[in-house]
């Protein structure tokens, strides 16, 4: 069902959206070019944040400071049943959304995808975003430099997803495995 | 954002050094590079097509009738904004758009809602409680169906893929109404800071 509403869900807004311009009479064809102009326009004008995001995450992946935590955060993480392999994923999933598959589906892989820390990965992949790439893209299209309190919800939000997951999944899906 | 570009710069050259990986740090500056162009670059034709459907839907008043149906929701969230502003009906479209996965679409259109709130806006370079709070619909992420992370599971032959969509919703609705709910509050805190330190 839910399946059957993501593949019709372009079809009919597009099928709407020119339904419509043709009955208000509005000239579909112009205003279409007149509107895709600033394509080209946004995606250069955030080249510049993203650069910096994606520089940035990138020397970070690349240093090792991320296995450093995970290690060094284990004795935590044992006490909430988190396999210590789920913690890279929670880490990075706020920076990088690439890195954030390609950890998860190593973890499906490796760990088979019918245990426990990819069941929790896929939980908490699925139900987030990368925060950190979003508020580039997001504030640099528009050349907002200050962006307040934006991160910092972000990052609180991210961590009160992880929470949410570890709860939720140590419920659902641990009395089972035992 | 000054002191986190600091940071995962100097910490990544820090790490790096102690974990002798100074060289991939290095490197990655590269391929760092060259991919956010990519990836500004793949953005390009999706943008320029959702970008022109848009403006017809504006257009064709398909946009104000959206923002008409939800204003008594986008009216709290939103208070800055005038009710007629065309940005309310995009941030419904938006949110719809991630809702259902259609990533394609979704930073297309939320862009268009970020040029808008931004024409609300009366500092530039500082961004703006509206903005505050549809940044946080949208970093929080919130998806009925998680379809790429079904096809990993179902890629590295899971028995069941689909037994995690139900703990998935749960999460992605509690870390939605806490994100929203967090940057209410903290933008309560962060106007009293600010007037203290003008």
């Amino acid at each position: 069902m839910i399946n059957l509403i993501s593949l019709w869900a372009i079809p009919v807004i597009l099928f709407v959206i020119l339904t419509m311009g043709l009955i208000k009479k509005v000239p579909i064809y112009e205003e279409f070019t007149e509107g895709a102009k600033d394509g080209f326009k946004v995606a250069v004008n955030i080249i510049p944040y993203l650069v910096a995001i994606i520089v940035g995450v990138s020397m970070l992946r690349a240093s090792g400071v991320i296995d450093s935590l995970a290690q060094f955060m284990s004795p935590l993480l044992h006490k909430f049943m988190i396999p210590v392999e789920a913690l890279p994923v929670m880490i990075v999933r706020s920076l990088s959304g690439a890195a954030t598959l390609g950890l998860f589906s190593d973890i499906a892989h490796h760990f088979g995808p019918d245990s426990y820390a990819a069941k929790l990965c896929a939980v908490i992949v699925g139900s987030s975003e990368t925060t950190f790439y979003v508020l580039a893209v997001y504030f640099g299209s528009v050349g907002i430099k200050k962006v307040r309190y934006a991160m910092l919800t972000g990052i609180i939000a991210d961590f009160i997803g992880v929470v949410a997951a570890v709860a939720v999944c140590s419920h659902y899906f641990l009395p089972s495995i035992g | 954002m000054n002191y986190i570009f600091y940071f995962l710069i100097v910490i990544s050259i820090i790490a790096g050094a102690v974990n002798g990986k100074l060289p991939d740090v290095v490197n990655s500056i590269l391929t760092g590079a060259e991919l956010s162009v990519k990836v500004a670059f793949s953005l390009i034709g999706i943008m320029a097509f959702w970008l022109g459907m848009m403006r017809i839907a504006e257009k064709a008043g398909l946009v104000k009738l959206i923002a008409k149906l939800i204003k008594p929701i986008t009216k709290w969230l939103f208070k800055d904004i005038p009710s007629d502003s065309p940005a309310l009906g995009n941030v419904a479209l938006s949110f719809s758009a991630n809702a259902l996965g259609l990533a394609n679409a979704a930073t297309p259109i939320g862009l268009k809602v970020m040029e808008e709130l931004q024409e609300e806006n009366k500092d530039k370079e500082s961004a703006s409680d509206a903005m505050c709070v549809f940044l946080a619909m949208c970093t929080a992420g919130f998806q009925l169906v998680p379809a790429t992370v079904i096809a990993i599971l179902v890629g590295a032959g899971a028995k069941n893929p689909t037994e995690i969509i139900a703990p998935t919703m749960l999460v992605t609705a509690i870390a939605f109404l806490s994100s929203i709910m967090i940057a209410k509050i903290l933008g309560k805190l962060w106007v009293k800071q600010e007037v203290k330190n003008d």
